[in-house]
């Protein structure tokens, strides 16, 4: 209890900002005493302590039930917080739910305890289940605690590149939520948005733009190599993250594309149509100096955004409907009209917003919505901002041929029980009066009928429009003034009464006779007047003074004697002002002269227009429109370039990002245009030559220097392109690739040669080929010249759409980890004996770790393989056969069909050891024979190396204390005391990173385990002469102790 | 995007409040109940409101008020349509969306909404992936679980969200497979004193109940779809298949839900199945007025016209009616001058009909303008579109479902002026 006091009156600045319901619980508990008023609820609430300390699960569950039961009616439960904490790792699923409710609910104000939570979620973001990591992740980045910050950075960037899409989406909420705690971290998460944009799951998609708009919407860059995948995916993405997608992209095509408003020639769909039927249309096209020639990205929007016109989520058909208005060319925007009137059946706030936009869209263009007229008609039972904003377009509709037909409409409307909605119904008839001067007259008429109306707002409103439409036109109107005066002793509203005076004033010389009269009355009722009735009083006076001084000289001064002493200052002033400017004395006689002209100035005409002629400022469907400001967060909508920003840089994706795996990526996009069009194939390759080995030459230099890595890489990379394994690419293109063999080797071979610079040996003949394997292998190859070649082939075929789908797939594997793991340290060369070529009858196979995190699955560690025939015949069908245990998860290498005497060849596996050294056992078969192997790996092989920074290091390492350190001191030569010595030996044990470290004899190591990612810490710290402790901290406590005994042997022998 | 979410009784008190960002203080509903305060009637609090530092959007419905408080620019019908998947949800689970049953199952809405949104981002709208994370209440679960202990809440984890066709749980296994379609039609229009049709329109919508086992794939066609004008769809539709050959191809949500709503072209006369032949009037001189309706059927395609109601908000000038039905009943409601009258079936032969007299406040003007009548109807086994279902096909199972197609027509925004 103490303890809870405590933690509530340190929070207690927190609190008091939350608004707290009406029994205050936490004032009588933090008094300390149960006594008072509150004793009731005092009770109550330590009833709910005792529950929740209980043993029993259903207890528990009450009180947490009821506990979140006063967090929905917004009453204060936070002085619960330590004993609601105690059960966040509950087994009970409803349970622990709740509490997360809780937690996110009062972490903020409770931080310190909150922080007790937080290792539950740690453990749970490691779960195998993606859904419990998933959860984990969305509670732990909901907690709004500064302090767990670096902790959340992790998270969010581990669950960027997990496997589950699911998890993914929620890392992209949780980039917003970190965003909104630290704003420090926005290049880092910046970092992350980038890697999850190149996701090409459409759960994923939303979520991340979403999270883009938020942190870094001007990043527009980052949007490029997206684009034609997000336009493609936008179809299966689900309903809200299509709103988002498409505002952004209304951005983001407003910077990249030229207008298509310039030339009003009619766009030629069928051209664009062919365009995406052949690829030589588009050169032909290109080189045609066409006037407009739309992007035929910009047309992919277009055509894209197009069926969701016919989505069930009105924010959706909104969304299309902007962009159509503020990207489709005019002739095409009409297209979306149909759908924005079928919103106008959905409920009343739908229609609302709806309506708004139509208004906007109506000023502009009238022809969109005329043929929908009919569907603004009012009905009496609609809500009064909705009557006046179909008043609105009505009036925007309204012309010549359909005026007769609204004015009838309007008829009704004036009618109406709602005296606002009719006074609307006057302005809108006066709106269309001025603008259709066929029927000034015939509304003129009208409105001088509701002068006798029965109601104060409509008699009031009709003045003010009359006298509006009067300055129009105000020769032939002095009859309607005459009626108006007459009317005047009945109006009582003070605007109208405002208005008449100012119309006599104005047209004294019309009405010479009724003007003076009015005067005469108005000074009787002067001092019971409004102040506007008044000031327009003073002004009618000063103007008759002039005019017809004879007559009203005595009524004025009279009048500005009143005006003298009003209460009002406007009234004394503006009396003061009249009184020196229109009766001459000596002094000024300056301005006097000019009173005639001052008062009596003809004065333009007000224009009558609609409120919602500025509104189109904003883009449509936003916020800031419908509320006419612009609201905080608001992207300004860029007008068009006057100049189209390069196109190309949506159209090779990821030829930077993927330089270590391109390979593979190369082939199986590959493959796929290949099928289509094999004549184009060959036809491009001088250029792809060209290209090809401009960037080789550039790799000259770097070539000749071999590096034990690029030697492997290289080795893969032959792989790659002896078997044609396409892990990722669908069966059809696997098979096709089979199928093409011929012509893609003899392909990649060329692009492999050119790299040599020895573009005149390029041969396809097989026997070549294999004679230039081992070739291959030694003299290192750059690996960028074939992958450019490749991309840049795809490139020239254009294809980039129809193949997007599949580089997006391949992108997240291929850039899944260097963003979070480093490169090995040090890569040993030792291999193991799989298979004796004695016991394998003549087939010898040899295999080593890579080092490398693993192509096919993050969880398994990758395993190089080769092969060797020794024999004098070829083998067939080398394949991976049974294995065990059985649920060993292993990714096989693709059957070699054939193995010629003397060959040899190096392929890749994919193992999960699952965080053991229990040996992988499979066999290992060919045509003929079987032979059971098995690989035994190191545990240092199990890890992957991570980079962190020391302070993360040490944040880490202080999670990680207790059993879940091991340490040892071990005795070691002087000479090896300087870090080389120190992080070889340990590199070549175990595959791990180093850590920056700031001290001299401290030496620290960072990796984390392959299948369940748990942190493996080592640091070994140098004491004295020759003695150095090691410590291993890791929730792998066995692995911990396994490493800890390798690394003994490998320092003590250094 | 959305900050929070309070939801308010109409008599301005706010019962349930959930925040998904940083705790806003309820005071800032303050503004909101102003607005309230200033409007005439519930409906017409401008549904956005502009406050210093936050941005009220608002809808109204089933008598309660669903206030979200927004920090950011986001697109309004984005918060809107949101809100009301918030209220069909309720009605989804509880049968109704009401004051009463919100605080009856306070923490289970509690933790639908926090399963609706991360961080204010729309998570889990569907109502399937819902259901199998935290099951509805029934009668005998509730029973069971007091006498067990168990809970609502979903203990195996969920795959709807995960999979690609959200709207669809996995393992649906029925004894009974059945699938039932009804196309139900509305007629709009607004119907001038004379008679004369102002405007009129069709717009149907076809609500299925779809009980399936496993991954049923269904196509449905239109024997007339020419009809259709407009449409939109349910997501599970693919409208490929649509645009191409006017098929509605699908996976079907598991359970109840809307296939596609449409609007019939505009081109085609709609057909009023009805005519009402009124007279209100007031005298001039004395307070007193009268009212004579009378409403027959006029193109009922053969169908009889059942559930007719007339519905007429009186001027506030009246005071008391008195008033003879010859057919069904009617009921007024001095406080809101709202006269029902119930007539039910529409006899060919016998044309009921309201008249009686009407009494103003002594001293009040004539109203201005007489009251518009809101008709209600339905009639059953009739698209008055002649919108015909021609065909469902199932693939993907094995089993024979047992299939059923019902039509109707209901008056939608069915207005008389007078």
């Amino acid at each position: 209890m103490s303890t809870n006091n405590l933690s509530y009156s340190d929070q207690g600045g927190t609190d008091s900002a939350v608004e707290v319901g009406q029994e205050t619980t936490p004032t009588s508990s933090n008094a300390g005493a149960g006594f008072g008023l509150f004793s009731v609820d005092f009770k109550k609430n330590e009833d709910l302590k005792e529950m929740l300390e209980s043993n029993k699960e259903s207890l528990k569950l009450e009180a947490m039930k009821r506990v979140v039961g006063l967090i929905a009616k917004g009453k204060n439960a936070s002085e619960l917080f330590p004993a609601v904490v105690k059960n966040v790792a509950s087994k009970n699923i409803e349970l622990k739910k709740l509490v997360y409710v809780y937690l996110v609910r009062y972490a903020e104000e409770q931080q310190d305890l909150a922080l007790l939570s937080i290792s539950t979620f740690q453990r749970a973001l490691k779960d195998p289940n993606q859904l419990i990591r998933a959860s984990a992740l969305r509670v732990l980045s909901s907690i709004r605690v500064p302090i767990i910050v670096p902790i959340m950075m992790l998270a969010i960037k581990e669950a960027a590149s997990d496997m589950s899409p699911y998890v993914r989406k929620t890392s992209a909420h949780a980039i917003q939520k970190l965003y909104s705690l630290d704003q420090d971290q926005k290049e880092l998460l910046i970092e992350v948005i980038e890697k999850l944009l190149k996701d090409k799951s459409t759960l994923v998609a939303g979520s991340v733009v979403m999270a883009f708009e938020e942190v870094c919407p001007d990043r527009i860059d980052l949007i490029h190599k997206n684009y034609r995948k997000l336009c493609n995916l936008l179809v299966d993405v689900e309903e809200w993250g299509q709103v988002v997608i498409i505002s952004m992209l209304t951005r983001y095509a407003r910077t990249q594309f030229t207008s298509p408003w310039k030339e009003d020639g009619v766009f030629d769909e069928h051209n664009e149509r062919a365009f995406y039927e052949s690829d030589e249309e588009k050169t032909r096209d290109e080189t045609e100096a066409k006037p407009y020639m739309m992007d035929p990205d910009h047309r992919l929007l277009l055509r894209n955004t197009k069926p969701l016109l016919q989505s069930r989520n009105t924010a959706v058909v909104m969304s299309v409907a902007q962009l159509y208005w503020h990207l489709a060319p005019k002739n095409e925007v009409s297209i979306v009209t149909k759908s924005l009137v079928r919103l106008l059946r959905s409920h009343r706030e739908v229609q609302y917003i709806v309506l708004q936009n139509i208004a906007t869209m109506s000023i502009q263009r009238k022809g969109m919505f005329e043929p929908y007229m009919k569907s603004f008609y009012v009905r009496s039972t609609d809500a009064t901002h909705i009557k006046s904003l179909k008043l609105e377009i009505l009036t925007s509709l309204a012309n010549e041929a359909n005026i007769s037909t609204i004015l009838r409409e309007f008829q009704t409307y004036v009618k109406s029980q709602d005296k606002q909605f009719a006074a609307g119904t006057i302005q809108a008839i006066g709106r269309c009066a001025t603008n259709i001067s066929e029927v000034t007259d015939t509304c003129l008429n009208g409105l001088v009928l509701l002068l006798s109306n029965r109601d104060e707002t409509v008699v009031a409103e009709s003045v003010v429009v009359i006298r509006k439409l009067l300055q129009i036109q105000p020769t032939q109107h002095s009859d309607i003034i005459k009626h108006m005066a007459k009317l005047f002793d009945n109006i009582t509203v003070p605007m109208a009464r405002a208005s008449i005076l100012w119309l006599m004033g104005e047209y004294c010389e019309r009405v010479p006779k009724i003007a003076p009269d009015v005067l005469r009355k108005m000074a009787k009722s002067f001092t019971s007047e409004e102040d506007i009735v008044k000031l327009q009083t003073v002004n009618l006076a000063a103007k008759l003074y002039l005019t017809n001084s004879k007559q009203t000289k005595l009524l004025t001064q009279y009048i500005l004697n009143l005006g003298k002493y009003d209460q009002n200052y406007d009234i004394r002033d503006r009396t003061r002002f009249i009184r020196q400017l229109i009766v001459p004395n000596d002094k000024n006689g300056a301005l006097s002269k000019y009173a005639h002209r001052i008062l009596l100035a003809p004065k333009p005409a007000p224009v009558l227009e609609s409120a919602y002629k500025d509104r189109d400022r904003y883009q449509l469907g936003t916020l800031s429109h419908t509320i006419n400001t612009k609201a905080s967060g608001y992207l300004e909508l860029s007008d068009w370039p006057a100049v189209a920003p390069d196109q190309s840089v949506r159209n090779v994706e990821v030829i930077e990002p993927v330089k270590e795996w391109a390979p593979s990526l190369g082939k199986t996009v590959k493959s796929k245009p290949a099928k289509s069009s094999d004549d184009k194939f060959y036809s491009d390759s001088g250029e792809e030559e060209e290209k090809g080995s401009g960037s080789s030459s550039s790799e000259d230099g770097s070539s000749s220097s071999s590096s034990e890595v690029q030697s492997i890489l290289s080795g893969r990379l032959h792989i790659l392109q002896n078997e044609r394994v396409c892990p990722e690419s669908g069966s059809d293109a696997e098979s096709h690739v089979q199928k093409n063999s011929s012509q893609t080797s003899e392909e990649s071979d060329k692009s492999s040669s050119q790299s040599e610079k020895s573009s005149s040996e390029s041969d396809s003949e097989k026997k070549e080929r294999k004679t230039k394997t081992p070739l291959q292998k030694k003299t290192v190859l750059g690996l960028e010249p074939i992958c450019t070649a490749c991309l840049s082939f795809l490139f020239l075929l254009n294809l980039s759409i129809e193949v997007l789908p599949v580089l997006s797939k391949l992108c997240p594997l291929s850039l899944a980890f260097p963003l979070q793991l480093s490169g090995p340290a040090f890569v040993p060369e030792k291999s193991h004996d799989l298979l004796h070529r004695m016991t394998g009858k003549g087939l010898s196979a040899q295999y080593q770790f890579p080092r490398q995190p693993c192509l096919y699955q993050p969880t398994m560690v990758s395993v190089q393989i080769s092969l060797t025939n020794t024999t004098d015949h070829p083998l067939e069908q080398i394949h991976i056969g049974d294995r065990s245990p059985t649920g060993l998860n292993i990714h096989c290498f693709n059957t070699i069909e054939c193995l010629e005497p003397e060959a040899s060849v190096t392929v890749f596996m994919g193992i999960d050891f699952n965080d053991s050294t229990q040996a992988a056992n499979f066999q290992l078969c060919t045509k003929e024979d079987h032979f059971s192997v098995s690989i035994q790996p190191a545990i240092g092989e199990l890890l992957l190396p991570i980079t962190m920074t020391e302070l993360d290091f040490r944040k880490e390492q202080g999670k990680l204390l207790g059993m879940n350190e091991s340490s040892a001191t071990i005795t070691m030569a002087a000479e090896n005391m300087t870090s080389q010595p120190i992080s070889r030996p340990v590199a070549t044990v175990a595959n791990l990173g180093m850590v920056p470290s700031s001290q001299d004899n401290v030496h620290r190591f960072a990796g984390k385990t392959a299948n369940s990612g748990a942190v493996v810490l080592v640091t070994v710290e140098l004491r004295g002469e020759s003695t150095a402790l090691i410590t291993i901290n890791t929730e792998k406590s066995v692995m911990g102790s396994m490493l800890l005994r390798d690394l003994k042997l490998a320092l003590a022998q250094a | 995007m959305i900050n929070s979410l309070f939801l308010i009784n109409p008599s301005g008190e706010i019962f349930l409040e959930k925040h998904w960002k940083s705790v806003v203080s309820r005071s800032v509903c303050d503004y909101f109940l102003e607005a309230k305060e200033k409007a005439l009637e519930p409906e017409d609090v401008p549904p956005v409101i502009h406050t210093p530092h936050h941005y009220l959007i608002s809808i109204y419905r089933d008598k309660l008020f669903f206030l979200s408080v927004i920090q950011t620019e986001v697109p309004p019908l984005f918060v809107i349509e949101f809100l009301h998947r918030v209220a069909e949800m309720i009605q989804d689970y509880f049968g109704e969306c009401s004051e009463t049953v919100v605080k009856d199952h306070m923490v289970m809405v509690y933790e639908l909404l926090e399963e609706m949104l991360d961080n204010g981002f729309p998570l889990a709208t569907e109502s399937n992936v819902l259901k199998e994370m935290i099951r509805p209440p029934t009668i005998l679960r509730s029973v069971v679980n007091t006498l067990t202990g168990t809970s609502n809440v979903g203990d195996t984890l969920l795959t709807g969200q995960l999979s690609t066709i959200p709207w669809r749980r996995a393992g649906v296994r029925y004894t009974n497979n059945e699938a039932y379609f009804d196309v139900v039609e509305e007629i709009d229009a607004i119907l001038d004193q004379s008679g004369t049709t102002v405007f009129a329109e069709i717009q149907g919508v076809v609500e299925a109940c779809v009980k399936l086992s496993g991954m049923p794939d269904l196509t449905l066609s239109f024997m007339n779809p020419r009809l259709l004008d407009d449409v939109s769809f349910h997501p599970c539709v693919r409208y490929k298949l649509w645009e191409s050959e006017r098929v509605l191809s699908f996976i079907p949500p598991d359970g109840n839900f809307t296939l596609m709503t449409y609007h019939v072209n505009a081109q085609n006369l709609v057909a009023i199945p009805v005519y009402v032949k009124q007279s209100i009037s007031f005298f001039e001189c004395g307070s007193d007025g009268r009212l004579d309706v009378t409403v027959g059927p006029k193109q009922t395609m053969g169908k009889t016209v059942e559930g007719v109601m007339v519905t007429v908000h009186l001027p506030k000038t009246i005071l008391s009616i008195n008033l003879t039905a010859t057919q069904g009943s009617y009921t007024y409601d001095n406080g809101t001058k709202l006269l029902v009258w119930d007539i039910g079936k529409l006899n060919p032969q016998k044309l009921p009909n309201l008249r009686g007299s009407l009494s103003l406040q002594a001293g009040a003007p004539k109203p201005e303008e007489n009251p518009s009548l809101n008709i209600d109807l339905k009639i059953q086994q009739l698209a008055i579109s002649g919108l015909k279902v021609n065909r469902l096909d199932m693939f993907g199972e094995k089993y024979k479902p047992f299939k059923g197609v019902k039509y109707i027509t209901k008056a939608g925004k069915f207005q008389v002026r007078t």
